[in-house]
């Protein structure tokens, strides 16, 4: 077995093991939302975000209790890595009382206040201006708590993304933006989207902090969020925190993603995928793996029964909490 | 503010300059720069840092210079604002007040002037007021501030030289409670804005005439004193509805179908409606005044329910 020198990473071989349970979590609670998808059961239309788990968890275990993040349309990922059951996860996927969000969000409107999660967001680039406003909040409270919003890099092109990076970083509020850049604005690649490869030059323009990291190393990513992190709760302002990623599947559920090279995805599979990075490098055995994997996977399944054994809302329910 | 450290301002140009009208004069004097602040031209940014404060429990005012601004930010308002305790099964509240005005009568033209109160009155999750008077304004602007929703109220250009005492004591007004203007037995005029007080004159007219009319405020479109207008109806058994804004698809449509529904065996004539013509607002001011209605446009509605020419 490899063995992680915590003192050259500052990330301990057993953080390095919790992070590796996680993402498999995140992978197979995914990939069971497919075949559950698939098979009918799950109302609405899914986004997942297999390949992209090493920022989710990397990110996630950089912040304090009381930070708070936004997300976006495809957020299981980041709503687990955040401290989300997979029940209450699953429950919400089925439109379940139990569900995180009260079935009343569903994939797309994952929320979870108590856990700082203060929404996933179905309009991209919808939740920027508000964790600049959350940030904001926290500095007129003197309050040492940092608001972070993931986005993709189709968000970069819009308006919202530019107002809320100038307004956080013109009133120095602590907000870290984390652009999880896996290179497909839906179908519409980065050469179609995008005049720049490296997203830190957006950064450029606001004079804000900038820092890029391998998505798909997670000791990376939880290195390079915590400096991130670290620099907007020190009052430093606010960081642009570019993670380069992959996306190892489509748009959504479904998606014949006839737009892609063909292979590319078996392909990145093969090298890019965080999860064997980590295996690889932690040397777990295939003993080991198989015991960790069957731990989840029952973790998963049980979240189905969990889910399915949920209670159906009533439908006059549907009046409700549309004022506070 | 005086009472509560987590209310605060934003916009663009409201603090030295006290805003494009002068609402926000003296405050940045009274409370500095943190929170009388003055903002980048981002509607969408600063609405959407207001979402964002509220959630976190303060209760930001966010200035939108005109209301035709308000399609900037229109993303923030329907999509994050009205929705996040819904989506969020009741965890959240969004306790946030945007202010704004608008309205034609002084040339600014067709980007400067229009009324779209409707659209946000047709958007679950916003509270929508519309006051007319010096008092109205004091008393729902302290209930929008206090309310946990997200709440627009609608100024209008007009009326900031509208003078009135008012109590040394604020008065909040709850939402959802009309007022009576002016009482009266022949015919209901249910007005908004600017359109009150030119119902008021219009009425002065009508009296001369021998039509006696009463006049009601509904100052909150979002909720909606139903009950109030209904009663008005049912007392003079007519029914003009008007505002500033274009009649088509305007607030007033809803209105007339509330009376219709609900007062349909008191009504004796068709229910009017008086509002702007279906055309932008034009800068020209023989063309702008075309557009939008007036006391007399007031006047003849109300001729028409009483089956009189006003001769």
């Amino acid at each position: 077995m490899a063995k992680v020198e915590a003192e050259q990473t500052g990330v301990s071989e057993q953080r390095l093991r919790d992070f590796l349970r996680e993402m498999l979590l995140i992978r197979r609670f995914e990939e069971k939302v497919e075949e559950r998808f698939r098979a009918g059961e799950l109302p609405g239309f899914l986004h997942v975000a297999i390949g992209q788990e090493a920022v989710a968890v990397g990110v996630c275990a950089a912040l304090e209790e009381d930070d708070v993040i936004a997300s976006t349309h495809r957020a299981h990922g980041h709503t687990l890595a955040r401290g989300t059951s997979p029940n209450a996860l699953m429950a919400e996927l089925y439109g379940k009382l139990e569900g995180c969000s009260r079935g009343y969000g569903g994939s797309m409107h994952l929320y979870d206040v108590e856990r700082g999660n203060l929404g996933a967001n179905a309009v991209v680039g919808g939740g920027l201006p508000a964790i600049t406003g959350a940030a904001l909040a926290f500095k007129f409270r003197k309050e040492p708590r940092v608001a972070l919003a993931f986005f993709g890099d189709g968000a970069t092109n819009i308006g919202t993304f530019h107002e809320s990076l100038n307004l956080a970083q013109l009133w120095q509020v602590p907000a870290v933006f984390c652009l999880e850049n896996n290179w497909w604005a839906e179908s519409t690649p980065n050469k179609q989207h995008s005049p720049i490869t490296d997203f830190t030059q957006r950064a450029v323009a606001f004079g804000m902090h900038s820092l890029k990291v391998d998505g798909q190393d997670v000791e990376a990513v939880h290195r390079t969020a915590s400096e991130a992190i670290d620099h907007a709760r020190r009052g430093d302002g606010p960081v642009l925190l570019v993670a380069d990623t992959y996306r190892l599947v489509g748009h959504y559920i479904g998606d014949p993603q006839v737009y892609r090279p063909k292979g590319e995805q078996q392909e990145l599979r093969k090298t890019e995928d965080p999860i064997t990075k980590l295996r690889e490098k932690l040397g777990v055995s295939d003993e080991d793996w198989e015991q960790l994997d069957a731990e989840i996977t029952q973790e998963v399944e049980e979240s189905v029964e969990f889910a399915k054994n949920g209670t159906d809302p009533q439908p006059e329910d549907a009046l409700k909490n549309v004022y506070a | 503010m005086r009472e509560d450290s987590d209310v605060f301002l934003m916009g663009e140009d409201i603090a030295e300059m006290g805003g494009s009208m002068g609402v926000t004069q003296g405050l940045l004097d009274e409370f500095g720069p943190e929170r009388v602040r003055n903002t980048p031209i981002s509607e969408a940014g600063i609405v959407g840092a207001g979402i964002g404060a509220a959630m976190q429990g303060m209760r930001p005012v966010v200035e939108i210079m005109y209301e035709d601004f308000l399609t900037l930010s229109a993303e923030q308002i329907v999509n994050q604002a009205a929705k996040h305790r819904y989506m969020s099964g009741g965890q959240l509240k969004v306790p946030l007040t945007i202010r704004t005005q608008g309205g034609a009568g002084w040339s600014p033209g067709a980007q400067h002037a229009q009324q779209l109160e409707a659209w946000f009155v047709h958007i679950p999750g916003l509270k929508v007021v519309f006051p007319s008077t010096p008092t109205d304004v004091r008393g729902l602007l302290w209930t929008a501030i206090h309310d946990d929703n997200p709440v627009l109220v609608f100024e209008h250009r007009l009326l900031y030289p509208v003078k009135e005492e008012v109590p040394d004591e604020l008065e909040p007004i709850p939402f959802g409670q009309a007022r009576t203007v002016r009482e009266g037995e022949d015919v209901t005029v249910i007005a908004t804005g600017p359109m009150v007080h030119r119902s008021v004159e219009a009425a002065v007219e009508a009296e001369k005439n021998g039509v006696s009319v009463e006049i009601v405020d509904p100052r909150s479109l979002q909720p909606l004193d139903e009950e109030a207008l209904v009663a008005s109806v049912k007392k003079t058994n007519r029914c003009v509805v008007t505002h500033e804004a274009v009649t088509r698809m305007g607030f007033g449509a809803e209105v007339a179908s509330v009376i219709q529904y609900q007062a349909f065996d008191w009504l004796d004539a068709p229910i009017e409606r008086v509002g702007a013509k279906f055309a932008p607002l034009a800068f020209a001011p023989v063309m702008e005044q075309f557009i939008v209605p007036n006391s007399e446009d007031v006047l003849a509605a109300i001729y028409r329910t009483v089956g009189r020419d006003g001769n």
